[in-house]
């Protein structure tokens, strides 16, 4: 079937008052950079509470409804046949070739429901309705009417155009991107902190990002695969600003320095402080981490508490009670669970422990941390200075 | 300075090799095939090619199948040689140390009911003479065995292995893996009782993608690659004249001056491994002297992860090989350290150098400089 225009759903964004035109802009823009990868040339356009998307050259259709599936704030899509006409007669004769061509097997019940935006349409919507459902029963027997719990629902639009369509493709639902200010994801290559920032950008947020590589430990393969992970988010999230930190001499000195077992907690405490300030650089308002309750030792509550005392900016954990088979079912969903599993060694898991602390307790913590006094800032300075800032999805 | 020690995973293309390869490509790009002129300047190519490394094994030249590379020779001379022999045979023997596209084809035959016998190995990596006639039964329709470890560069005595395989019976197919050794030893199938033997291009500064199969004529196998019926129907497909062409003109000047670039192996890799022998918890796996191959040295670091000192080399432009690439939570480790019995510790702390006739002695000298610098530093932080 060739479908000609697509309905673009949004329900959140309705309820926005007089920030509605702000989201809905929002959201015209963000349709528009989905489709910039497609084939085809589009119109995307607002009308009395409705976006179109306007085909006007050939175009994909998956490829299309794919790219529109991944906006945020959009919550369903409608394919819609298109086309120009005062004729009733005109629009029976499209009905009649529609339902032949999207219902092949059509042993089902309908009901017609029709909108007359265009007063000049010489029928009105409830004739519309009784005369089409007609037209309909004398071409395929086989249809039968249910006006309360229908099978098909036939969408007739009157408007300057005629538009038909009855199904429904569900988008992703969430805001905008770019409704909701900016926030900062501590990315490694792992599985969570993807699906971490998806959900948050998903929530109308600007993502950017920052990775500690510790080379020689971590290898460029491994910085790689971040910048791979960075770029299957930002096809839902927008272009991210990937922030690249060099993280191997905190990392060394705070190894030769502080008691083995709270290596890791106090490498996390350290990369909160160099997020942090990134964010601040970057005027994010937020840090958001994957981290899970209990997944591992780092992230036992009182983990998540001593880490989370170094941080002024807000937390965001949205996959803090989710259990791992839910996070990778996301992960699977919007494509960056098989770039994360690739086997390359990340620097949470190079220098750790054995038996890493799983209580630590945030006094000893800070004492620990006190051997480090002198030592670590022109070290930490230095990451900070030397930051590759990459742009990916731009 | 970059120093390129990986020359066991590839090397770089010769400029005559490459010249020939771009005029095989752009000017004479015939297909051999093609009944006219153009097509028979390509077949002239190929003709070329095959009489070059006919010479170098002092074989015909009919017995040389063209193929895409070592991995190619190894599956067709395995599940080749065994298919083509399956009624009067179903068992394999190889060893335990064999490369990946030896072992994983022979998996495959014995997963398709062949019975297969792996030959242990010496400390040294050299196969168990004993264990080869102990194994030899009346079912016995196929042995393979490398002649050079590419990991520790072990040296397998093939013409030995050989000659007592077909005491046994000389219907039984001997296969060798020279991926490694042609090139840096002088092979003579015939004498050596070889019916089959694998060689790559790209490991003696030929192009990827190309590699031969010498088939001895009375031996017997089953094409893998059906279709046109190219080169006598043993692989068909349009010969790849360009790898073709420059896997000739690598393999002529691979045995130009043999004895030359032999030396210079050996005096190279005795300088790597007598500084490399200084170091405080550094052991070299396998022959440390010349009873191995020239261009390999396997050393195990204790206390640094493989991984962690490749890519610290890496940022000098020294270039290694790990064992095997590996993750802190799925560690592959490697068949053939496993089985000459190196500590379980180090199996994930071992770098193989790999050498060319095209290294230096600076370079040598610049790696063991910038080793004797890193390793200290290095092992200081590890796992606790």
């Amino acid at each position: 079937m060739e479908y000609q225009a697509f309905l673009v759903k949004y329900a959140e964004i309705g309820l926005k008052g007089k920030n509605r035109g702000m989201f809905e802009d929002a959201l015209l823009r963000q349709i528009r950079r989905s489709l910039r990868a497609v084939s085809g040339r589009f119109e995307v356009t607002k009308a009395s509470g409705r976006i179109y998307v306007h085909a006007n050259t050939a175009y994909d259709y998956d490829e299309t409804v794919e790219a529109l599936t991944r906006v945020f704030g959009v919550s369903a899509i409608c394919p819609m046949i298109q086309f120009d006409t005062q004729d009733p007669e005109e629009v029976y004769r499209r009905a009649v070739a529609y339902m032949a061509e999207a219902y092949p097997d059509r042993k089902k019940t309908f009901k017609v429901e029709t909108r007359r935006i265009n007063k000049n349409f010489p029928v009105g919507s409830q004739d519309m309705n009784a005369e089409l459902g007609e037209v309909l029963l004398n071409a395929y027997p086989e249809l039968s009417v249910d006006v309360h719990h229908p099978d098909i629902l036939l969408q007739v639009e009157l408007r300057e155009k005629v538009n038909i369509y009855s199904h429904t493709i569900p988008g992703p639902g969430g805001m905008p991107v770019g409704t909701n200010g900016r926030a900062m994801l501590l990315l490694s290559g792992g599985i969570d902190s993807p699906v971490a920032g998806y959900m948050i950008a998903k929530r109308g947020v600007v993502i950017d990002a920052v990775y500690f590589h510790a080379p020689p430990y971590t290898s460029e393969r491994a910085k790689q695969k971040v910048v791979d992970l960075a770029k299957q988010v930002s096809l839902y999230a927008g272009p991210i600003r990937l922030h690249v930190v060099n993280f191997t001499d905190v990392q060394l000195c705070i190894y030769e320095t502080c008691p083995h077992d709270e290596l890791t907690i106090i490498m996390r405490r350290y990369m909160m402080k160099i997020a942090e300030q990134l964010a601040e650089q970057d005027e994010s308002l937020a840090l958001i981490t994957g981290e899970s309750i209990g997944q591992v030792a780092s992230q036992t509550i009182q983990s998540l508490a001593v880490t989370n005392e170094v941080c002024h900016l807000p937390v965001f954990r949205p996959l803090i009670g989710f259990d791992k088979k839910d996070i990778v079912e996301i992960a699977q969903k919007i494509g960056t669970f098989e770039t994360s599993i690739l086997p390359y060694e990340d620097c949470c898991t190079i220098f750790v422990a054995k038996h890493p602390v799983t209580r630590p307790i945030l006094k000893a913590i800070v004492r620990s941390e006190e051997l480090l006094k002198g030592k670590i800032e022109p070290l930490v300075e230095e990451a900070l200075a030397t930051v590759e800032t990459i742009e990916v999805g731009m | 300075m970059e120093a390129y020690l990986d020359n066991s995973a590839t090397t770089f293309v010769l400029p005559e090799v490459k010249d020939i390869c771009v005029r095989t490509m752009t000017m004479d790009f015939g297909n051999p095939s093609s009944l006219h002129k153009k097509g028979m300047e390509a077949e002239q190519y190929v003709r070329v090619a095959r009489e070059t490394i006919a010479g170098t094994l002092k074989v015909d030249p009919k017995e040389i199948t063209f193929t895409s590379g070592g991995t190619e020779s190894n599956n067709l001379a395995l599940i080749g040689g065994a298919m083509a022999h399956r009624r009067t045979g179903k068992h394999i023997i190889t060893t335990q140390i064999e490369h990946s596209s030896v072992a994983n084809p022979v998996k495959f035959l014995e997963k398709e009911g062949f019975r297969v016998t792996y030959l242990p190995v010496s400390p040294e990596g050299v196969v168990d003479r004993q264990a080869l006639l102990d194994a030899l039964d009346e079912d016995t329709s196929l042995v393979s065995i490398m002649q050079v470890n590419n990991e520790i560069g072990a040296l397998e005595p093939v013409a030995e292995l050989g000659r007592l395989v077909h005491e046994k019976n000389p219907d039984i197919l001997f296969h060798v893996d020279a991926i490694q050794s042609y090139g840096k030893f002088i092979i003579r199938p015939r004498r050596e009782n070889i019916d089959l033997l694998s060689v790559s291009g790209h490991k003696i500064h030929g192009p990827k993608g190309s590699g031969f199969l010498y088939v001895r004529s009375s031996a017997r196998i089953l094409p893998q690659i059906l279709g046109g019926g190219q080169q006598q129907g043993m692989r068909s497909g349009t010969e790849n004249v360009p790898a073709i062409a420059g896997l000739g003109v690598a393999a002529g000047a691979m045995y130009q001056n043999y004895e030359e670039h032999v030396e210079k192996l050996f005096s190279l890799r005795e300088r790597l491994v007598a500084g490399l022998s200084g170091m405080e918890g550094v052991t070299i796996n396998g022959p440390k002297g010349r009873e191995g191959a020239p261009h390999i040295v396997s050393a195990s670091f204790e206390g640094i992860r493989a991984e962690v000192l490749l890519h610290a080399l890496e940022e000098r432009e020294i270039y290694v090989s790990s064992g095997s690439a590996c993750s802190s939570n799925h560690p592959v480790y490697s068949a053939t350290l496993t089985a000459i019995g190196v500590r379980k510790d180090l199996l994930d702390c071992t770098v193989r150098f790999s050498l060319s006739i095209f290294n230096t002695e600076a370079q040598i000298d610049y790696t063991l400089d910038v080793l004797n610098e890193l390793v200290p530093k290095l092992s200081r932080y590890r796992r606790r």
